[in-house]
């Protein structure tokens, strides 16, 4: 048995999100999905987040525990530092995004992975949030994604995964595109 | 080579009302003028402008309006001829026809290269205009080719752009108007809106611009604002100077068929991409009116003034349910975008250095931290009113206190300087 006939495992039960495709077909209301936080300020720049509960499937889903996340600024900033910023939660989405989307499609593509880091980085001009100077804005002005990816597969099989995790990213999508934002105050 | 005390470059308002504050020094200057007259209100504004302060608020130093029409708006023509009369009846020692090509330091002063002459002077006022060229954004550059493009300071009358869609980028003064007139020409217009600050042309039966000017708001300081960053940097009111006296808010628009969108954020493959802000910046803008409108409720109150209508609030802006965050610009649906993104001074013929990394002058409220040049015209320069007509009198009058005892203390170092 050489190498290239063992099973293709990443860990990614492709066999059940292609039947979630299907299924939609069927049934496209099931694919309405809301996703949700629960956040509470607790001092300064330092608050936290709950997610536990999202709807999807026609029905009111639950993560298997509730997840805490700390968001705070770091001393520089003359905050306590009890958690990562906020931006940095959007490059911890980004690349756990396209990590996961890489998975999963390396396994539909029968490409073993055997290790995967992607290191993100992103650009910010502080003059933005600062109110410092009109033309600089809030956000990021650049983000790049470097990954180091070593698999089966050609230098352009694994280009062409990483394209791929990029075309069918939900993050990446939410970075490059436009969305309407509402907030409001009971 | 010409000597003179002071050099004025701009022979708008600004520098008229400076060569009439000069006079009253006693101080010999010279006014040089690039083309006639109030040059930009000749040359760069469209067909239907009118000004967006009514007639009474036309105030320059030794000049009031006393027409038949205190409550109108002048069109640009009826302002040329009023500021050429203003200049003929202050006896402005104005040189049209006079480009400026540089302004430069020297012994004691400046060296002013003009196409005619080279000037010494001890002393330089800029009033060139605060909007003599317009900023476009970067995104500009990735419009598809056959989209027609045209900056509010050349936009003239719909018939300059072709039939079709429209883009408008800017909700400001400039945008809001050029949209409504685009739109009801035929063009289908989309107005992409980011901050702006909204106006009702009438409030409590006057004009907005008497509240403002009555309760003291257009008077507030430079020094006494609490973030004259942001205060310099304000969009322009969403007025239009019309007979009818009409409001040109975003209501107004939508209620002609004015499609609206969030502010533009990037063009890519062909596609405008808009932000997803477009409710907050509407929210922002109904909030910050509230808060001005009970400015003048307070201030009457206080005041005991009551010979006008009794307290209201305008209806809240409506905000598209979904509006549209991305367009083809390729598809055919629009021919043509306006930018009506602001305006910036043309300040390439300063070779002082008194310009920040971004290339903006660096002054405190029009003194530049060049000894002996001065500048005017600017928003927020040194009161809220720095770019209205009105404003330019009070300006003027500190400048030329300033620019007086400039000389003063020099003069006195001179001696000084002899006696030893």
């Amino acid at each position: 048995m050489t190498a290239t006939d063992l099973p293709v495992d990443n860990g990614v039960n492709v066999e059940a999100l292609l039947g979630a495709r299907g299924a939609l077909a069927d049934s496209p209301e099931i694919a309405q999905f809301k996703w949700r936080a629960v956040n509470s300020w607790i001092k300064g720049t330092h608050s936290r987040s709950t997610v536990e509960t999202f709807y999807g499937l026609g029905d009111e889903q639950k993560h298997k525990t509730s997840f805490d996340f700390d968001a705070d600024h770091p001393e520089v900033f003359a905050a306590a530092d009890n958690g990562i910023t906020p931006v940095e939660y959007v490059l911890v989405a980004l690349g756990s995004c396209l990590t996961a989307g890489l998975a999963a499609v390396a396994q539909q593509r029968q490409i073993q992975l055997r290790s995967v880091k992607a290191t993100i980085e992103a650009d910010f001009d502080l003059h933005g949030i600062l109110g410092a100077d009109p033309e600089v804005r809030n956000g990021f002005s650049d983000v790049r994604v470097n990954y180091q990816i070593d698999a089966d597969a050609s230098p352009e099989e694994v280009k062409a995964l990483v394209a791929q995790s990029q075309k069918r990213s939900a993050v990446y999508d939410v970075l490059t595109n436009p969305t309407n934002v509402t907030v409001e105050v009971d | 080579m010409p000597k003179v005390t002071t050099l004025v470059v701009g022979a708008g308002h600004c520098g008229l009302a400076m060569s009439r504050r000069l006079a009253e020094h006693s101080i010999d200057h010279v006014v040089l003028e690039r083309g006639e007259v109030a040059h930009s209100w000749r040359t760069q504004r469209w067909d239907s402008f009118r000004l967006l302060t009514p007639n009474w608020m036309t105030r320059l130093p030794g000049y009031a309006y006393s027409g038949d029409d205190p409550d109108g708006y002048q069109t640009a023509p009826e302002l040329v001829r009023l500021i050429d009369g203003y200049a003929t009846a202050i006896d402005a020692p104005v040189r049209t026809n006079t480009t400026v090509l540089s302004v430069c330091p020297a012994d004691n002063g400046f060296l002013v290269h003009t196409e005619q002459d080279v000037w010494q002077a001890d002393t330089v006022v800029l009033a060139a205009g605060a909007g003599a060229v317009p900023s476009v954004p970067k995104v500009a550059g990735a419009v598809p080719p056959e989209i027609t493009t045209l900056s509010a300071l050349d936009y003239r009358n719909p018939e300059q752009l072709p039939e079709g869609g429209v883009l408008v980028v800017g909700p400001s003064s400039s945008g809001a108007q050029i949209a409504a007139e685009l739109h009801r020409s035929g063009r289908p217009v989309t107005l992409s809106v980011g901050e702006h600050v909204r106006m009702p042309r009438l409030y409590r039966g006057r004009d907005i611009l008497w509240w403002m000017d009555s309760s003291g708001v257009l008077d507030e300081r430079y020094d006494e604002v609490p973030d004259l960053l942001r205060a310099r940097n304000l969009p322009s009111m969403q007025l239009v100077g019309t007979p009818r006296r009409d409001t040109v808010d975003l209501n107004a628009l939508t209620g002609i068929g004015v499609r609206l969108v969030g502010r533009l954020a990037g063009v890519r493959d062909g596609r405008a991409q808009f932000s997803g802000s477009l409710r907050n910046v509407i929210a922002l803008a109904d909030l910050k009116l509230g808060r001005l409108l009970d400015t003048f409720d307070e201030w009457a109150a206080t005041t005991g003034f009551a010979d006008c209508d009794p307290v209201g609030r305008f209806p809240a802006t409506e905000v598209p349910t979904a509006p549209p965050l991305t367009l083809d610009l390729a598809g055919g649906e629009f021919r043509s975008i306006v930018w009506a993104t602001g305006f910036r001074p043309d300040l390439s013929w300063l070779n002082v250095p008194v310009l920040d990394r971004k290339g903006q002058i660096v002054h405190d409220g029009g003194v530049t931290t060049w000894p002996g040049l001065y500048l005017m015209g600017m928003p927020f320069l040194r009161r809220r009113n720095s770019t209205l007509i009105t404003g330019a009198g009070a300006d003027a009058d500190d400048l030329a206190g300033h620019l007086a005892g400039y000389l003063d203390s020099r003069r006195k170092q001179g001696t000084e300087l002899v006696g030893r």
